[in-house]
């Protein structure tokens, strides 16, 4: 056991490197190296990743540590999530270093991603749904103003202003959603709400129905999923690509694990589905969104925004997790197949990461954006590419990288609790993802290079984090048991 | 030890040879592969493993380690032999380091990454042929896909691109049906296994253990669910085989790869489409087998049938080979099926026999084409006149394919076709034996066919190139596998031993009053 001030030592390193920053930036505001900068917000992040996964692999938080009367919850769950936004930031601090370098409020560029970190770490431990909504807006104002970073780009702007206007619809719709589930059950907790669950959907199913259903639209626009997906492929492709990795890999796990503990400790299925059937909600929203993000990436021309529609198909197969529990194959099943869907989000945190990193790799040698541009760039930028092409497979699901572990886990546990047909549809999926990830391995090892291209410098912080997330993934192919244990205790705790 | 010596060595060669200067990237390779060469050798002399490694034999070779944890079952690192791998682990390690060899002369750019490729690849191959545990087991099956992808991808013909990506995407969407059938049945075994190892599978399955996938109420019933994985693992195999209708892949992929790619695509890779129907379908399934006996027999027949008259319809000597291939390996299909000892047997002798003989073609459609620059049998005649050794050994080779005695080809189907013919599972198994052998004729006549127009006659080639004696390096390998074929004629048992020893235990089934 650790004191319960401990347990929030994890999103404690986050906001202390952010405060940290304010402080230094102070003394001579936008005049701050950018090395003080990059390093402490990834001290900061790297802190908060040990911190957490020292605390996820000793079993020390396991049983859960309530705090604030029980607002807050350091659990397994929550801690494997912190380690995935630690990670993540880690990574994104350390190849802006290169990507910043020439940009104006660089500070305030890392504070954001710092205070957004900090929230995400606040959603994982989220226990009502005050704490909930609060949380996830500390987590998205800073997410607007990173999107929108670059001023002078017009995508950039166009991204963060769709990004703003749909994210305040969605909180508007989550928060309202929040306040008929709050009349009908009279709490926010979310222990006493699933005590009161039952009686709700028996007095007042449509009210009761209508806020969860409300409630579960607002964490889709979190996870950009169907139908919430809209701002997803414009503010990835507008935002600086290492803006782009920490949004699709970091904010996206936010916005599952806040799903699954609101649904799984507020919601129970088996007290709610008088009201709403969310498992079934979950089925729909997993085919469209697997489906839709899949044949939208296939037809991209620019490979930042095949990453972006790739994004929204893998949060489709990570909705399997939920949309998998419906009790055939008993506790068991459901633990196996919701774990899976925490170690995909876990390794996805790397690869996809280090995809978009390789963008941003991309984006400071300025040699263009489409599949055409990337051809031959293995000549120039051999390890680099091989490194992209581990991420490629990764996401293809193939075993170069935990990517193909953790995907074919989902499938076979969607097989496991009886939803075979949900499997057929993320493995036709995910064969068809094979097209359009082998396109930039087509483009960067077996297309002619282009005449002319010259790459002047390569950027040591951007490779160290780019060669750092292909490590890890490759890694996690055998690795992975280093969290499986954990990854389905968690699930198993919350069942 | 030795299975991780196999692979270790081919993986670290790979990289070795992949930071070696281009160069020197063939030798080095040369040199790298025989490790693994002489590794499975020492392995196959030493071979002291009795009965089918799914079936509670003594594998040989055998090591374990925890792995993954995946829910209740545990993942593990598990590799061993039986009498039916070590023969194609010996089959993946000669081709490779002869397909090496082979590439000496056709390979003239991004060496290091070619031969890299090329001993990841049989890394790759050793794992499917080796793994026993179901998830270790698809981690090396999908691994080969990668190598494949970009040896076709990046130094294949003019429409290579598209060559490769359907081979990728084709195999890849039935390597994923295949999985969720297998993975159907380990969910309906529930408590009766504690783990993805195929043995405790194989034996819990044909033990009758299979449960509701799911509840008694709101499940699939044993029946359906061994039914349904049966079918979704065929069509999975079907089209890594390839079985008529899935073969389309097959002609695109085999004409745009290289030359020493085709020998090892045909040589082996489709041995593992074969492998696996034997190991999963044909071992763990046998009463779902037994009832759709007739249906998979008429398939195979088709494939034998229908393969041949392609190959026959022709211009191209390199499509005439790989269309063949399909023919042949409807040989396979319909040994096993047969569920006799010389049907399976002759089987998985057949996929040994197979390889080495069409990887022999291949080698020498390709020696011919370095020389000529074409592949059109219109386009050339009378090369023995200016290649005696090649026109020799390629008669040699068609005469393997046809089937003449004390070759490895005539063992093979004569093992095949008396197993169809006393076969009691087949419902009229002498008229598909005899259906089957009519594919011969056809075999003949194309192979036939097809040397007498461009080996004989007098001299013409179409191509201004000069032809002269082909290197000693593209006729050493020709010369080997010659020698082998001829071995494996004249003494079946080098391998026929212990195949029949492990495929014993896989038709010791009772399939019941009911079924013929």
């Amino acid at each position: 056991m650790i004191a319960d001030g401990l347990a929030l030592a994890p999103a404690g390193a986050f906001v202390l490197a952010a405060l940290a920053l304010f402080v230094i930036d102070a003394f001579s505001p936008g005049k701050t190296s950018g090395g003080v900068l990059a390093g402490v917000s990834a001290f900061g992040a790297v802190g908060a990743l040990a911190a957490s996964g020292v605390f996820l692999l000793s079993g020390a938080a396991s049983g859960g540590i309530e705090l604030f009367g029980g607002q807050l919850v350091v659990d397994g769950m929550s801690l494997l999530f912190t380690f995935i936004f630690g990670s993540v930031t880690a990574l994104v601090a350390v190849a802006s270093f290169d990507y910043v370098r020439e940009m104006p409020h660089r500070a305030e560029y890392y504070m954001l991603i710092l205070l957004a970190a900090t929230g995400m770490s606040l959603m994982a431990s989220a226990n009502s749904l005050a704490v909930a909504f609060v949380s996830l807006e500390l987590a998205s104002l800073p997410s607007y103003a990173l999107v929108a970073y670059l001023k002078g780009n017009r995508g950039s702007v166009e991204g963060g202003l769709k990004y703003f206007l749909i994210g305040a619809l969605s909180s508007a719709i989550l928060v309202y959603g929040i306040s008929l589930v709050y009349a009908s059950t009279g709490s926010l907790l979310l222990s006493d709400v699933a005590d009161a669950a039952g009686e709700a959907a028996a007095t007042y199913p449509g009210v009761f129905g209508t806020g969860v259903l409300m409630i579960i639209g607002g964490l889709a626009f979190k996870t950009a999923s169907v139908p919430f997906h809209f701002w997803a492929p414009d503010a990835y492709e507008g935002a600086p690509a290492p803006v782009s990795a920490f949004l699709s890999s970091a904010s996206k796990a936010a916005g599952f694990v806040l799903a699954f503990r609101i649904l799984l400790v507020g919601f129970p299925i088996q007290s709610v589905v008088g009201a709403i059937d969310w498992v079934l909600v979950f089925q729909i929203l997993a085919v469209l969104t697997m489906t839709i993000g899949n044949f939208a990436a296939a037809t991209q021309e620019r490979v930042k925004r095949m990453l972006a529609y790739s994004s929204i198909g893998h949060a489709g197969y990570v909705l399997i997790g939920l949309a998998a529990l419906t009790g055939v194959g008993g506790a068991s099943a459901g633990a196996t197949v919701l774990g899976a869907s925490m170690l995909h989000l876990l390794v996805y945190g790397f690869m996809n990461t280090g995809a978009f990193l390789f963008v941003a790799l991309v984006e400071h040698w300025e040699i263009g954006r489409t599949f055409e541009d990337y051809n031959g760039l293995a000549r120039q930028a051999p390890l680099a590419c091989v490194a992209m092409t581990v991420f490629m497979f990764s996401l293809a699901g193939l075993p170069v990288g935990g990517g193909f572990v953790s995907k074919y886990y989902l499938f076979a546990g969607a097989v496991g609790a009886g939803v075979w047909w949900l499997a057929l549809v993320g493995a036709i999926n995910s064969a068809l993802s094979l097209y359009y990830y082998s396109r930039v391995v087509k483009a960067m090892w077996i297309e002619e290079p282009i005449e002319g291209r010259t790459i002047a410098h390569y950027p040591t912080a951007l490779y160290a984090a780019v060669l750092t997330a292909a490590v890890v993934t490759v890694f996690l192919l055998p690795g992975l048991v280093v969290f499986d244990g954990a990854a389905f205790d968690a699930a198993a705790a919350l069942l | 030890m030795f299975v991780e010596a196999l692979i270790l060595s081919c993986l670290i060669g790979a990289a070795v040879v992949f930071v070696a200067p281009s160069g020197y990237a063939g030798r080095v390779a040369f040199g790298v592969s025989l490790a693994p060469l002489l590794v499975s050798l020492y392995m196959y002399l030493g071979f002291d493993g009795s009965g089918n490694a799914f079936l509670g034999g003594d594998v040989a070779y055998e090591a374990f380690a925890e792995w993954l944890q995946f829910g209740p079952y545990a993942v593990n690192y598990h590799v061993g032999l039986d009498g039916i791998s070590m023969p194609l682990i010996v089959l993946s390690t000669v081709l490779t380091t002869l397909a090496i060899l082979s590439a000496w002369t056709p390979i003239d750019s991004r060496q290091s990454e070619f031969y890299g490729l090329v001993l990841f690849l049989e890394g790759s191959l050793i794992g499917v042929f080796s793994a026993l545990d179901f998830v270790l087991w698809f981690v090396f099956w999908e691994a080969v896909l990668i190598p494949m992808y970009l040896l076709i991808g990046v130094w294949g013909g003019p429409r290579r691109k598209y060559a490769a990506i359907k081979f990728f995407v084709y195999t890849n969407v039935a390597s994923l049906v295949m999985f969720i059938g297998y993975f159907g049945l380990i969910f309906g075994l529930g408590d009766a296994i504690s783990s993805t190892s195929m043995p405790a599978i194989a034996e819990a399955l044909r033990a009758g253990q299979l449960g509701y996938l799911g509840t008694s109420t709101i499940g699939i019933g044993p029946d359906a669910l061994a039914m349904a994985a049966f079918l979704a693992m065929f069509a999975g195999f079907a089209v890594k085989v390839p079985i008529v209708p899935f073969h389309t892949w097959l002609p695109d992929a085999h004409v745009e790869a290289p030359t020493p790619v085709s020998v090892l695509l045909a040589g082996v890779l489709l041995k593992m489409g074969t492998y696996a129907l034997l190991r999963f379908n044909f071992t763990i399934l046998p009463q779902q087998a037994a009832m759709l006996a007739a249906p998979i027999a008429a398939i195979a027949v088709i494939s034998i049938i229908y393969g041949a008259l392609l190959a026959l319809a022709q211009q191209d000597l390199k499509r005439v080979v790989a269309y063949s291939s399909v023919s042949s390996m409807g040989y396979v299909i319909l040994g096993l099926v047969a569920y006799t000892v010389y049907g399976v047997g002759g089987a998985t002798f057949q996929m040994v026999a197979h390889g080495l003989i069409s990887g022999l073609l291949f080698m020498t459609v390709g020696v011919f084409y370095n020389a000529t620059h074409t592949r059109m049998i219109g386009d050339m005649s009378g090369l023995a006149s200016k290649m005696p050794v090649t026109a020799t050994v390629f008669l040699t080779g068609a005469f393997a394919y046809m089937g003449l005695p004390l070759m490895a080809g005539f063992m093979a189907e004569l093992f095949v076709f008396i197993g169809t013919f006393e076969s009691t599972v087949l419902p009229a198994a002498p008229l598909f034996a005899a259906a089957a052998m009519f594919g011969i004729v056809i075999v003949a006549g194309y192979l036939l066919w097809a040397m007498q127009r461009s080996l004989f006659g007098p001299f013409r080639l179409e191509t201004d190139y000069e032809l002269g004696r082909a290197p000693l390096h593209d006729v050493a390998p020709l010369v080997v596998l010659v020698v082998l074929i001829i071995a494996l004629g004249v003494a079946p048992d080098l391998f026929f031993e212990m195949i029949r020893d492990a495929t014993l235990d896989v038709i010791d089934v009772d399939f019941g009053g009911g079924l013929r």
